[in-house]
């Protein structure tokens, strides 16, 4: 599997895209969590207006067989979530970073420790 | 477990779930199938058109000799001695206390010798009670364990498929029937047996023809659509189809009584059974006394419920718990088996809801199982 270029990555295995113009990040999860989940069935995603920080739960991922806390990788306001991804989970799965993204944040902080696409490559095939 | 090997046994088949990229996981000690994609995908195909399953973990013992059938009816709650030649039944291993220590599935391969499939966590167990226990009898108790790989083939279309293979005539054989036969050209018991739903077949052979017998039933399946299956879906297959799992429904701390199974155990077979005391006990407070009711419930919502979980009456008292959930393919819906009081077993119960995490979420009682298949 490939991780695009021009995204940033954390260790809990989401996907941050560049702030567009309004400093608003999109968020996901890796096709390498997606795979590790197995079926989502079920997605739980934080409010719009509500404030998320980085590292820290904000919602749920539901799949056949285990449920996981969703994290987000920066700080600051939900501005959007994927109303998509609430009707149909699956998406998840057939497009993590794509039409499966999960919701966008205006970002006011983030951690030191994003990676790049080939560090994340590395450290998820580790 | 403290003997368990430190590395995971591998089937006769791994080198094919790994060339088809499975999702691998360990269970009981194997290395086994997960799934291969998608299992959603996989739990349509067995409802719809077929699905093929690596077995080889169960746990094979052989009971041979003039008194294999006693030895049994003393080891087991069912009456083996009235198996006819050929056929299967469903039964249970108890303990002194009645508790359930397997549930098996028993062959009569022949006058004198049987066939007891015991599940793989417990394969042991099973053994080791059945060695103890058929002492004094004319048996000998064998660990066929590495002599068995097992394939099923499940769904619609596997009596097509297993059909375009085999000299055995499957329209003949009944369900809960196994008959020797040959599978690709090679020895096999075949059986009509499964744990889907569905109707379809397991087939128990060498472990050096196993490779054969999946690469034939894959390419003869494939124009059907026909796909490899893993441990994943065959859990949301029995689930749907209401039956129990041990470890989850069954327990050494559950009698057949307490699930629902109080037909298995025969009191009026002739001899002493283990556990008899115990169950004809359990059998008169089940008569009396309602116990713990196994029910399905079916979400309203979209969370899905997992064992272990409290089932709640509408003042948020705990009324129950959760055995098995999972999200229902067939369904569409989030599924589970719960043990619950009597008094909110009837279907269609109100005010009964699960606690998911914190959140009480609302389940509608139902009459099991969720799916059966039309005949």
């Amino acid at each position: 599997m490939s991780n695009p270029q021009q995204l940033r990555y954390s260790k809990e295995h989401e996907w941050l895209s560049a702030a567009d113009e309004d400093g608003v990040s999109t968020i996901g999860i890796t096709e390498f969590a997606a795979n590790a989940l197995g079926d989502v069935v079920y997605v739980q995603l934080p409010d719009v207006g509500s404030t998320v920080t980085a590292g820290e739960t904000c919602g749920e991922l539901e799949s056949t067989k285990s449920v996981s806390d969703l994290y987000s990788p920066v700080s600051g306001e939900v501005t959007e979530t994927n109303e998509d991804v609430v009707n149909d989970p699956a998406l998840v799965n057939s497009a993590p970073f794509e039409g499966g993204w999960l919701f966008k944040v205006r970002v006011t902080g983030e951690p030191e420790e994003l990676l790049s696409a080939d560090a994340y490559t590395a450290f998820a095939e580790n | 477990m403290t003997d368990a090997p430190p590395t995971p046994r591998r089937t006769a088949l791994d080198a094919r779930h790994r060339a088809l990229g499975a999702t691998m996981t360990d269970f009981a000690g194997w290395d086994m199938p997960l799934r291969y994609g998608s299992e959603r995908d996989e739990h349509t195909a067995v409802r719809t058109r077929a699905g093929l399953f690596d077995l080889s973990h169960m746990g094979e013992i052989s009971l041979i000799g003039s008194q294999a059938g006693q030895a049994l009816d003393h080891a087991l709650v069912g009456r083996l001695s009235a198996l006819a030649v050929g056929r299967a039944r469903y039964t249970m291993i108890c303990d002194d206390e009645g508790g359930i220590l397997d549930d098996l599935i028993v062959y009569r391969l022949g006058d004198e010798e049987f066939l007891v499939v015991a599940n793989a966590s417990n394969a042991q167990v099973v053994l080791d009670a059945l060695t103890e226990r058929a002492a004094g009898f004319e048996a000998t108790v064998r660990d066929d364990r590495d002599a068995y790989a097992l394939i099923a083939v499940q769904g619609p279309e596997s009596p097509g498929i297993l059909g375009s293979l085999t000299d055995a005539d499957l329209e003949g054989l009944k369900y809960y029937a196994g008959l020797p036969g040959t599978v690709a050209g090679v020895p096999a018991m075949i059986a009509r047996t499964g744990y889907t739903g569905e109707d379809g077949f397991e087939l128990f052979l060498a472990p050096a023809d196993a490779e054969r017998v999946w690469d034939a039933l894959t390419e003869a399946g494939a124009p059907v659509g026909l796909v490899p299956c893993g441990l994943s879906c065959r859990d949301t297959l029995r689930l749907e189809a209401g039956m129990p799992l041990y470890g989850n429904e069954l327990t050494t701390d559950t009698t057949p009584f307490d699930a629902g199974l109080g037909r298995v155990v025969k009191f009026d077979k002739p001899g002493d059974f283990v556990g008899r005391q115990a169950l004809e006990a359990a059998s008169r407070e089940a008569d009396t006394v309602s116990p713990r009711t196994l029910v399905g419930l079916v979400a309203e919502g979209r969370r899905v419920p997992r064992a272990g979980y409290a089932v709640v009456a509408a003042d948020g008292s705990r009324i129950g718990q959760v055995t098995s959930g999972a999200p229902s393919p067939t369904l569409g819906k989030p599924i589970a088996m719960a043990y619950v009081d009597p008094e909110y077993a009837k279907p269609g119960t109100e005010g009964v809801s699960v606690d998911i995490r914190g959140t009480r979420e609302p389940y509608e009682v139902v009459a099991l199982p969720f799916y059966r298949r039309e005949r």
